[in-house]
């Protein structure tokens, strides 16, 4: 039944919560990571992403909540006795023994018959590109080797669930973007389940199946990539992914039941705010992306929100131009504009009037009120 | 361990560590060396008629058999000793780091502490303790197990007993550096490919340990060799041990030149199994490396 076990939960996450001296870590988490899927969760530098991983592969114990690997409870089992491995932020490789003996350690572990030991480890140095280099010595390897083979060392036991905490972090740009693809490419291919920590919302957004976003603790949304860069719950789950402009505003409804948010020194925009706060006197926020407004040099008829601006800088970066206008309430708001006609010259010059409009359903409102 | 060619420099602070290590080291070494080529004078000096008579006197029959016997029970208690404190202060040194959490400085403080006593005057509290009408037997009367329950002094039990006491700390420091190096991390990365805390010891934490093990090994087995104070208090002298056989020509038979000719036997036998230890450590990190 591959269909239903596609949708069968390798693991479930119960309201864990973890406490570090009354700091908490990590509160009351709730994540379910299906069968062959590759799920990012993405968060800020100490939001507590490292403490669930290690929460879920058993190094540390939970104060509260319960964690199911393939329906079974595994809350207290010890982290040697699961099915679960985990590639290490900083790899943790050991220096003492070589390649071969590092990727084997797992499978010697389990007392696999050597023959065996040594096929499967040697299958897996040529995934990891480096085949018949298993007498090398750990420190002899550069960086995206180490990686590699710190991945391989996790793969080779054929986990349920494999665990990788910023695997990337610690490589430069042109190589973690090489490796990105490299590491979906694997995933696809062996078929295990990722649970990818990253502070990277690129990372997360080009990798992942599904993305958790993590702040303070806390899940605030789980998701597809577009799902949450298109349609962000929170104000953090929208800033953090991606970039947004914000205008604060009060709610009023029109005759017609339409929202509006009165912007002080700009006017109305039409929103269209979350059913619960849909009425009149709410606090919030707009937000909007910068590639959601299209710039004008007349002001537009037929788009619902417009407002009035002056450039204050360009920047021309090819597939498109990036705009920084100045509005009247002192803001300013980005603008991307995909450069679609091929002109040899600027269409706007800095100083000039422009107008920015965008549609309601394309903006986000966040009431203050949610926030809290 | 190689030395680089510019720790031979000729700055200030070189030369001043050449005229220590010349005037502490080399010259006691040097002096020894020749005293040993010379005759005993007749109230226990040296005198000058050069001679091989020192070296040759140890290889005729009782002479040869008491060196013989006296190195070799001196080898063995050294290498008990340091047996001993391995076992002992690996486990120490592995509580400190690991498990004692804030109360670590103070118990590595607890260990320190007895080295602020005269070296002797701890010797000879052991054999306060042990001896048959001493403490322990009467802690043991008490408990109901008759009077002079135990006959320790004496024995070479007391004697090994009285090594352990003075050696384990050393041991227990070079392996509490070592273990403290240790990545924890590592620990973790073998946890969580199904290592369970025998194999993370055996496979892990030991193999980084060596280190460690190698110096507090010669720490306590060197010094262990020479001794004769412990032998000689704990163990009444019944048993003669190449330390008891030294301090025997220098300060009873006031032989000194026999007495530098066993000590540079001695030293060339400790300089051997330094080489060899060297070696054979040696081999193992080109084993981590390679
Ligand atoms: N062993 C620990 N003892 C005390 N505090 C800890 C410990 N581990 C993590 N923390 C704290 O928990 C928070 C979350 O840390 P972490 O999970 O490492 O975050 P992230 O991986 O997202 O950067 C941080 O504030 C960190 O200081
Ligand atoms: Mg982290």
């Amino acid at each position: 039944m591959p269909n239903s076990a596609k949708k069968a939960a390798v693991l479930e996450v119960i309201g864990v919560t973890k406490q570090f001296r009354g700091k908490i870590a990590v509160d009351c988490v709730d994540l379910q990571v299906a069968n062959g899927e590759f799920l990012s969760i993405l968060g800020p530098s100490g939001c507590g992403k490292t403490t669930l991983l290690r929460l879920i592969g058993g190094l540390e114990k939970p104060d509260r909540g319960r964690l199911v690997l393939n329906g079974q409870d595994i809350t207290n089992l010890s982290a040697h006795k699961r099915n679960v491995h985990t590639v290490f932020q900083r790899y943790a490789l050991f220096p003492h023994m070589n390649v071969f003996d590092n990727v084997a350690f797992g499978l010697r572990c389990k007392k696999i018959h050597e023959n065996e030991t040594r096929s499967r480890v040697e299958e897996m140095l040529e995934l990891a590109n480096l085949k018949g280099q298993g007498h090398r010595a750990i420190h002899t390897l550069s960086g995206g080797e180490q990686q590699r083979i710190a991945l391989v060392r996790a793969l080779v036991n054929l986990p349920k669930l494999l665990l990788l905490d910023e695997p990337l972090g610690a490589l430069d740009l042109k190589l973690r973007l090489q490796l990105q693809q490299e590491l979906v490419a694997i995933q696809k291919r062996v078929k295990t389940t990722f649970v990818f920590v990253t502070h990277d919302q690129q990372e997360a957004l080009n990798m992942s199946d599904r993305v958790a976003v993590m702040n303070q603790a806390k899940v605030e949304q789980i998701g597809t990539p577009n799902e949450i860069y298109e349609f962000p719950k929170t104000l953090f789950a929208a800033s953090f992914v991606g970039g947004i402009n914000r205008l604060d505003g009060v709610l009023r409804i029109d005759e017609g039941g339409r929202c509006i948010c009165e912007v002080e020194g700009l006017g109305g925009f039409f929103v269209e705010p979350p059913t619960e706060y849909r009425q009149a006197g709410v606090k919030g926020l707009i937000c909007l992306r910068p590639e959601k407004v299209t710039l004008f040099s007349r002001r537009p008829s037929t788009i619902e929100n417009v407002v009035e601006g002056t450039i204050r800088s360009q920047s021309y970066l090819g597939t498109h131009t990036q705009f920084e206008v100045l509005i009247k309430n002192g803001g300013v708001i980005s603008v991307f504009q995909q450069n679609t006609q091929k002109l040899a010259k600027k269409v706007f010059q800095v100083n000039d009037k422009v107008f920015m409009g965008w549609q309601a359903s394309l903006s986000h409102f966040f009431s203050y009120q949610a926030l809290k | 361990m190689s030395i680089q060619p510019k720790t031979f420099r000729t700055t200030p602070f070189s030369i001043a560590a050449w005229i220590w290590a010349a005037s502490l080291v080399v010259a006691p070494l040097l002096y020894i060396v020749s005293i040993s080529f010379l005759s005993r004078g007749p109230y226990g000096g040296v005198q000058s008629p050069l001679t091989l008579t020192n070296y040759t006197r140890m290889t005729d029959g009782s002479m040869a058999l008491t060196l013989l016997l006296s190195l070799g029970r001196s080898v063995a208690l050294a290498g008990f000793s340091t047996v001993l404190c391995i076992f002992v202060g690996f486990p120490l040194a592995l509580f400190l780091v690991f498990r004692a959490g804030r109360w670590r400085n103070a118990l590595f403080f607890l260990l320190i502490i007895p080295f602020w006593t005269n070296f002797l005057i701890r010797t000879y509290a052991w054999m306060v303790i042990l001896s048959d009408n001493g403490w322990l037997n009467h802690v043991l009367e008490i408990l109901g197990l008759g009077p002079q329950y135990l006959h320790w002094l004496f024995t070479p039990q007391a004697v090994l007993l009285g090594m352990f006491y003075n050696y384990l700390p050393y041991m227990a420091m070079s392996l509490y550096v070592s273990v403290e190096k240790l990545d924890t991390k590592l620990l973790e990365a073998a946890a969580d490919l199904g290592a369970g805390p025998v194999r993370r010891f055996f496979q892990v934490t030991l193999p980084l340990s060596v280190p460690g093990l190698v110096a507090g090994s010669i720490m306590v087995f060197i010094p262990s060799l020479g001794e004769f104070v412990i032998p000689d208090i704990l163990g009444g002298g019944t048993n003669l041990f190449v330390g008891n056989l030294l301090a025997q020509q220098f300060l009873t038979v006031r032989h000194w030149p026999f007495g530098s000719a066993l000590s540079v036997i001695l030293i060339i036998l400790i300089g051997a199994c330094l080489v060899a230890l060297e070696k054979v450590t040696k081999g193992h990190s080109e084993d981590l490396i390679a």
